[in-house]
């Protein structure tokens, strides 16, 4: 538990912006983009009765929605699916491949500032 | 890597690579990494040395696979525990029951296999998620509804199993006995269907629910008897209309009628949506408003703000009070309200309305409010303001009770839901919170002044609160003897739990003792005959195979 904790930690301080290392490949972003409607949208998404928005806005962060963050990393974009947090339960690979997350890092990366 | 109890390395290793050979490596999970994805997210172990892991996970595509990975733990004596979508949360999400079990992940077998809208039922696989199965039918543009939990990830096989509940009307709001139909691994690997499914080549699995001699299908929910690979379900077919209202009592003791009248308007199907009752007075909402109320930037738990109504509570303790009934009266507060819930022919919702408000008249003072009226579908506008599962819509804002937000600023990292079921009457309720309100003052439990019943279920209430999950141990280990302790409070009374995680099967199990343990002894019987080596499921519902009760005793 302690490595997990240390990892979120870690991933927290992450979330700072970080510049994009590549030049994002658009069917990668479209496919991520479908995978994050599926997995993502229903808790982090707009409108009423989203939850992982509501708790990341509780939090102070601007924007709220996942979508339109610049300063979202690979890394920590990772850490939460795998890990969870808080209510957030971790996602399993049946459910969200490794494939499937490098492919939500690129659509959620996919407007951060080189 | 962890080995499961009772079996050897070079065993576990061996099973292992056939466990490769029968589904592929890349299906086969035995990193710590990976493993960890299958700890139970809410676990109210989190952290503890005896917090309940698998040692692996498999994750086989197709019932033949499953066979094999089930024949394969046969030959090794390997536990296994199959996992529908695994999101089963605060019962246990995708852990085991028996620490070191190789959970058999059943997300890939996702297929939607059937969906008839003539005849309004479903056949799907146990990783069609609520979501796919809604998404299915919509991309379609069929005309069915799927009753949903709420929050409503999961699946219809795995909730069902687990006996969850919805909100549509009763043939549908109780989601195992919306199901037809089941297709079995077994323990030795055999597969078996049920029902009309017994039939080769039936035409009818998914209509006729008891097809032919016992009908044996409960035997595989909160159980350990087979693994379910395929289940059909009835779907509801989008009604007409909805219309729902509100009728508000003045006193306390309302209740009782209100609860009486209640029960004859939904068993004569006047109303047919899940009810959903409320204190103004108290400031309890409806449960159907509980996430909105989030998202309106209040707390569930909102009163009129007046000190002299604050104090009146208190000193009730959510006991009869004179006072309080007085001082809802000269404020004009209802004390308890229910809002109703119709879908059908407009013209026969307002017809059933105004028949519910002319029964419930015959409580002095009671009050009725016209709420929301539909034509549906609903329009995109209309979707975006509604409590989505009163539509067979799933959503996860009820999320909200416990994860961060303005007005919830230290969430916890889950929840443990503890829900007997009690008599569905105005007294019961009334018994029900004088009882654990004493034991909550006993165990230094916080309580809410007043606790109303959840409604899903037509016979029964069920007097649901949860205890949160959090990262301090200690706080944890206070809340499971709590829990413990309530749970025998709740037997001691006629109380005992629909469902529970894992940590408490036991417990429970051990309530429903009636002619020292028959039942129980019957379903070790089973158990035994089988599943002679006790592969599958181990401990669940608190039922042990064979060989572990008697390393236990």
């Amino acid at each position: 538990m302690k490595n997990a904790s240390l990892g979120l930690f870690v991933a927290l301080n992450l979330m700072v912006a970080v510049p994009a290392l590549a030049a994002p490949d658009q069917d990668q972003i479209e496919k991520g983009h479908k995978v994050y409607d599926k997995w993502c949208f229903p808790c982090h998404g707009t409108g009423l009765g989203k939850p992982g928005t509501d708790a990341l806005a509780a939090r102070g962060q601007k924007p709220a929605v996942l979508e339109e963050r610049t300063d979202l990393t690979g890394p920590a974009i990772k850490t939460f699916v795998r890990h969870g947090v808080l209510f957030m339960p971790m996602l399993r690979k049946t459910e969200v491949s490794d494939a499937d997350l490098d492919a939500i890092v690129a659509y959620l990366t996919r407007n951060n500032k080189p | 890597m962890r080995v499961p109890p009772g079996v050897s390395a070079a065993d576990f290793a061996e099973a292992i690579r056939r466990f490769e050979e029968a589904i592929g490596k890349e299906w086969v999970f035995t990193s710590n990494e990976d493993v960890a994805l299958y700890r139970d997210a809410y676990s109210p172990l989190m952290g503890e040395p005896d917090e309940i892991v698998a040692s692996a996970a498999v994750a086989p595509d197709g019932v033949e696979e499953v066979q094999k990975v089930v024949r394969i733990a046969n030959r090794y004596k390997i536990p296994i525990y199959p996992v529908s979508t695994g999101k089963n949360l605060g019962y246990g999400g995708s852990a085991p029951v028996l620490s070191g079990s190789v959970v058999l992940d059943l997300k890939r077998m996702n297929r939607i296999l059937e969906v008839n809208e003539r005849n309004a039922y479903a056949l799907v696989e146990p990783g069609v998620s609520y979501f796919d199965l809604y998404r299915y039918i919509q991309e379609k543009g069929l005309k069915l509804w799927v009753d949903v939990p709420d929050p409503g990830w999961g699946s219809p096989i795995g909730n069902s199993l687990d006996r969850g509940g919805g909100y549509l009307m009763p043939q549908y709001r109780n989601h195992f006995d919306s199901h037809c139909g089941m297709e079995v691994v077994l323990p030795d690997g055999e597969v078996m269907r049920t029902g009309m499914g017994a039939l080769p080549g039936a035409q009818t699995w998914q209509e006729y629910k008891s097809g032919f001699g016992p009908w044996i299908d409960g035997m595989f929910s909160q159980s350990n008897f087979g693994v379910v690979t395929k289940m059909g379900f009835w779907l509801m077919p989008e009604p007409d209309s909805y219309l729902s209202g509100t009728v508000t009592v003045p006193r306390h003791d309302d209740l009782i009628p209100l609860v009486n009248i209640l029960n004859y308007l939904e068993n004569t199907r006047v109303t047919n949506g899940m009810p959903d009752l409320a204190s103004p007075l108290l400031g309890i909402p409806m449960l159907s408003e509980f996430a909105a109320r989030f998202d309106q930037g209040s707390t569930p738990f909102d009163r009129p703000q007046d000190a002299e109504l604050t104090a009146l509570i208190a000193k009730a303790g959510g006991n009869m009070s004179p006072e309080l009934d007085d001082y809802a009266q000269r404020k004009g507060i209802g004390y308890w309200s229910c809002k109703l819930s119709f879908y059908g022919a407009a013209k026969a919702n307002a017809a059933n309305w105004a028949f519910a408000q002319e029964k419930f008249s015959a409580i002095p003072g009671a009050k009725f409010e016209a709420g929301e009226s539909y034509k549906l579908p609903l329009t995109p506008e209309q979707r975006e303001k509604v409590h989505k599962p009163q539509f067979g819509i799933p959503s996860l804002a009820m999320f909200s009770i416990g994860a961060r937000s303005a007005m919830n600023p230290e969430p916890s990292n889950g929840h443990m839901w503890f829900s007997p079921i009690i008599p569905r009457t105005g007294e019961a309720i009334f018994e029900a919170n004088r009882v654990f309100a004493q034991a909550a003052k006993e165990l230094g439990l916080p309580f809410l002044n007043f606790n109303l019943p959840s409604t899903y279920w037509e016979r029964a209430f069920i007097f649901i609160f949860a205890f949160p999950v959090v990262r301090d141990i200690e706080t944890n280990k206070k809340n499971r003897a709590a829990f413990r302790k309530l749970i025998q409070v709740a037997a001691d009374h006629g109380w005992g739990e629909y469902r529970t995680a894992p940590v408490f099967q036991d417990a429970i199990m051990n309530t429903y003792s009636f002619n020292n343990h028959a039942l129980l002894h019957f379903h070790e019987t089973v158990k035994d005959a089988i599943d002679p080596n006790g592969i599958l499921s181990a401990g669940r519902y608190g039922i042990w195979p064979k060989h572990v009760r008697e390393a236990k005793s």
